[in-house]
């Protein structure tokens, strides 16, 4: 089916997110929609899937104007969406999740079983290993990914349009996402792409519109470089890799000896983990989504229930201290699920940015919350962290994704820190947004703090650190230099040690 | 403002009107206003002339809608008369009466709405209210009509027991979710029989029954322990009125100035991020469910020294518990929402007794009245759409917790 968007227009107050813009995707093609965050992608999106109504254009399909009420609308008429933000109910398993909106019933019985065969079915084919009965609120963001993905190809949609469905996808998933992508554009599926990550735009991409403070302004080519594509993204040239010193250990701040954790059902998630992590120093953890990580840093920082093994940082016994004083200590804490873990989606930004400091100065004096200060500070890191933004007062749940993680960036960078902890801390930033939090994090290195940053992405792990630790099953394979090579630490990701690798201890 | 050129500032009077048009007020004016309109209808329709020119409308139409303006229009000044100024009395004193006496009632009615607006506001449903105000109302009374203290200090003793009582009550339910988990709603619930027998066992021994009396009721109340009217005899209004507006103001500063108030909005909102954030969710939990009884329980204080100041029965919540949550579903959990509901709801109670003297009009029409603001409180889609309202502009939600529940 042939999509055709017409001068859509939404603006939201005083913003305008999205300013006549037109697009247009052929069948049997990929389109790729690219722009810095806030740009106003995922807002054009949700017009198409009828979340938004748009204040003036036309939506066509194959040349016939249509009237989305709601996303019921636009999934009858064949379209399909896999969103940013999960529209998943934690409440329910995946293969329920799955069936909502077009449930089929048997004898008025919903029909479970053939929902559960689906989502077999479509794991199996994309290498997806999702377990049907599982309740989505038990099931870490990479897989709720998928179920996401899941579902919006159960449906056999038309058009597709995934927003950033790779910001927490392992490599390999993501190869087998474009490899499925492919597949369904030579069946002829009208696919529209939005992605951060521009390696994944050069290679499936077959045509490219790059967005710009809600405006088109401009195609590009596939074969296009890294950094022309960033360049016309952000209206500047972008930096792609970080500049680093060598790293200046001053000696051991963190230590993990020996470190299990159990989770809820019991089953070991941590496996006996042990590293060090110095002053002045970034160890970044890499490994698949789920293989413990999420875990690790939750022991850490004490949410973790079951926690065997000792955790010091500075001589001090983290494990013997309540959240409230750990983060008082100077831990950082970036989480991996920012909707849920890191942010209240109804507090203005200005509330967000002193949600872990509600104790004490210089937030709160004598019980009161300090306004006046807390409204300057809340503009300077706006400023400071370029949070795209009509003002302070915004609720962060009206942020696009990229900005409210830089929500979240800002308040654990502007304090005083012993150790740094961030888990996919640049998930869903666009490229010149990652330039700077990489900046800023080997600045917080370079300031003698113990860094730990957990990523999936290869690039981020390779271009931040100083030590490689890779995890897999629970376990930490083994912890390389920074500058292993990339098909080791894939082999490493896989679980096993190549030959001659030497590990760093 | 950074770095998008493309938003201009929005004036303030144009972000105001937009927040009026497509937020709560609107929605809550309309609210009222809407089942005015409807309880007009059932008033004209229940009217005997109304009904009998109805048999005749198509001979003499005038007939019907002249009897079904009179009816209507009777029984709304009626209750304007009874609930804000009674126009018909000759001076001042008696026309403001009627006010007074709305706000009177509308005493108690703010008073545990805040309770509960505070409990709301931090996630969790105390609809306990029952229990807390009876416990409150039998801890404030008992100091009232038992303890001879001087006067001043026998009042300030009565209302700190009074609200010590509440708080107790409500604190063992936060307790008790806290450290088991069991849910607030059933707890409160079977706080709330508790608390009745409780008191109606009390009520059949000496502690609290009146010596002499076969009855299940308290002694009167010691003029000493009494909420004494703030402007003299003549304009009657009690000092309980003055206390809700200070607890108006305390609660208004404890959430949006307050370090204790952010924990427990934080909470409310997404607890899984509060605790990331260091906050003890648990903790948070208990003093919001103290906080909530210790409001309810001032409600308890108004109805025996306030209101029912002869001695009380197990009666003496007279469902004020439950009223509440209508006055805090209309206030939208907000302090000063919660008082204009309370005073709202105040007027309909004071104005209906007169609505029932003078026009003859049942004062269960009221009851209806508060049934269906509420019903349209509960379901804004529906308002919004019989109003063509624009939709608040939210992002589509991500899957979070109980909120995915309420939208579906
Ligand atoms: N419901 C809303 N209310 C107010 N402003 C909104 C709302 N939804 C989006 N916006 C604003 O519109 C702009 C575009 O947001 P959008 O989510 O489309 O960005 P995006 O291009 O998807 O960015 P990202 O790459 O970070 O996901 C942002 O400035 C955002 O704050
Ligand atoms: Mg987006």
């Amino acid at each position: 089916m042939k999509l055709e968007l017409q001068g859509i227009t939404k603006t939201f107050g005083a913003l305008v997110a999205n300013d006549h813009i037109d697009l247009e995707v052929e069948p049997g093609e990929i389109h790729c929609l690219l722009g810095e965050n806030g740009a106003g992608k995922s807002t054009l999106m949700n017009i198409l899937y009828g979340l938004y109504q748009a204040d003036g254009g036309t939506i066509l399909l194959d040349g016939t104007a249509q009237h989305f009420a709601g996303p019921g609308d636009a999934m009858r008429a064949g379209i399909g969406m896999v969103h940013q933000h999960f529209m998943l109910i934690p409440v329910f398993t995946v293969a329920e999740n799955v069936m909502l909106g077009h449930e089929q019933a048997k004898l008025g019985f919903l029909d479970l079983p053939a929902a559960r065969a689906k989502v077999r079915e479509i794991s199996a084919r994309f290498g997806f290993d999702v377990d049907p009965d599982a309740l989505v609120e038990d099931l870490p963001v990479g897989v709720q990914q998928r179920v996401e993905i899941i579902k919006a190809l159960s449906r056999n949609a038309q058009v597709l349009v995934f927003d950033e469905p790779t910001a927490v996808l392992t490599p390999q998933e993501t190869d087998e996402l474009m490899a499925i992508m492919r597949q369904l554009k030579e069946a002829g599926t009208a696919i529209v792409f939005i992605t951060h990550k521009l390696r994944e735009v050069r290679e499936v991409a077959d045509r490219i519109t790059v967005i710009r403070l809600g405006k088109v302004v401009g195609e590009a080519s596939p074969t296009a470089t890294n950094s022309e594509l960033a360049s016309l993204m952000v209206g500047r040239s972008v930096e792609l890799t970080v500049e680093k010193s060598g790293s200046v250990s001053g000696g051991h701040a963190l230590t993990v000896d020996h470190v299990t954790v159990i989770d809820a059902r019991g089953q070991v998630v941590v496996d006996d983990v042990s590293f060090e992590v110095q002053a002045g120093e970034i160890l970044a953890i890499a490994g698949v989504q789920g293989n413990g990580q999420t875990e690790l840093t939750e022991a850490i920082l004490g949410l973790e229930e079951h926690v065997t093994g000792g955790i010091h940082l500075d001589g001090l016994d983290l494990r013997q201290l309540s959240m409230r004083k750990i983060l008082d200590a100077g831990v950082g804490f970036v989480p991996e699920d920012r909707q849920e873990d890191a942010l209240v989606p109804e507090f203005t930004i200005a509330e967000n940015l002193m949600l872990d400091r509600s104790d004490g100065e210089p937030f709160v004096k004598r019980g009161t919350l300090q306004l006046g200060y807390l409204r300057s500070f809340a503009a300077d890191k706006v400023k400071e962290f370029d949070v795209r933004t009509q003002g302070i007062d915004t609720l962060v749940g009206r942020l696009s994704g990229g900005n409210q993680q830089k929500v979240v960036l800002a308040r654990e960078l502007s304090r005083e820190l012993r150790l740094f902890v961030a888990a996919q801390p640049t998930r869903g930033l666009d490229v010149g947004s990652i330039e700077f939090v990489h900046e800023r994090i080997v600045a917080t290195r370079d300031a003698g703090v113990p860094v730990i940053v957990i990523s999936t992405e290869l690039d981020e792990v390779v271009a931040l650190a100083d030590r490689i630790a890779v995890m897999y099953r629970g376990r930490i394979v083994g912890i390389v230099p920074g500058d292993t090579p990339r098909d080791v630490l894939g082999l490493m990701m896989a679980g096993e040690v190549p030959h001659g690798t030497e590990v760093a201890a | 403002m950074t770095g998008s050129e493309n938003t201009a500032p929005e004036s303030r009077s144009a972000r105001v009107l937009r927040e009026i048009a497509s937020g709560g007020v609107a929605l809550t004016v309309l609210s009222v206003i809407l089942a005015f309109v409807i309880g007009g209808i059932l008033i004209a329709a229940t009217d005997p002339t109304v009904q009998q020119t109805a048999g005749y409308f198509f001979a003499r139409p005038t007939d019907m809608l002249s009897a079904v303006w009179q009816s209507v229009s009777g029984a709304y000044a009626s209750l304007f008369r009874g609930g804000v100024y009674d126009f018909t009395a000759p001076d001042f004193q008696g026309g403001i009466v009627s006010l007074l006496s709305s706000l009177n009632y509308a005493t108690p009615l703010i008073a545990a709405g805040l309770g509960i607006a505070i409990g709301f506001r931090t996630g969790v449903f105390n609809i306990g209210g029952q229990g807390q105000m009876l416990i409150g109302a039998t801890a404030a009374g008992w100091v009232g009509f038992a303890l001879p203290l001087p006067a001043g200090i026998h009042l300030i003793v009565a209302i700190i027991a009074g609200l010590l009582g509440g708080m107790v009550w409500a604190g063992i339910v936060g307790l008790l979710k806290a450290r088991t988990g069991a849910h607030e709603v059933i707890v409160t619930i079977m706080m709330n029989y508790i608390a009745l027998y409780l008191l109606q066992f009390l009520l059949h021994t000496p502690v609290l029954r009146a010596p002499g009396s076969q009855n299940p009721q308290t002694p009167a109340e010691k003029p000493t322990a009494l909420l004494f009217s703030v402007f003299g005899p003549n304009y009657d209004l009690s000092f309980g009125f003055v206390l809700v507006v200070a607890a108006t103001i305390g609660c208004w500063w404890l959430l949006s100035r307050s370090s204790l108030g952010f924990k427990l909005r934080a909470v409310g909102e997404n607890p899984r991020a509060a605790r990331v954030a260091g906050i003890n969710v648990n903790r948070t939990i208990v003093y919001a469910m103290a906080l909530s009884g210790l409001l309810v329980g001032l409600a308890g204080v108004y109805q025996v020294l306030g209101q029912n100041t002869t001695g009380f029965g197990s009666d003496i919540d007279a469902g004020i518990g439950f009223n509440a949550i209508t006055v805090t579903l209309l206030g939208r959990s907000r302090p000063w929402g919660v008082f204009a509901a309370g005073i709202v709801f105040g007027i309909l109670q004071a104005g209906s007794n007169t609505m029932q003297v003078a026009q003859g009009v049942d004062i269960d029409i009221v009851t209806v009245i508060q049934s269906i603001i509420v019903l349209f409180i509960a379901a804004p889609p529906l308002v919004r759409a019989i109003f063509r309202l624009p939709a608040p502009g939210s992002r589509p939600r991500a899957a979070r917790s109980k909120k995915v529940a309420e939208a579906k």
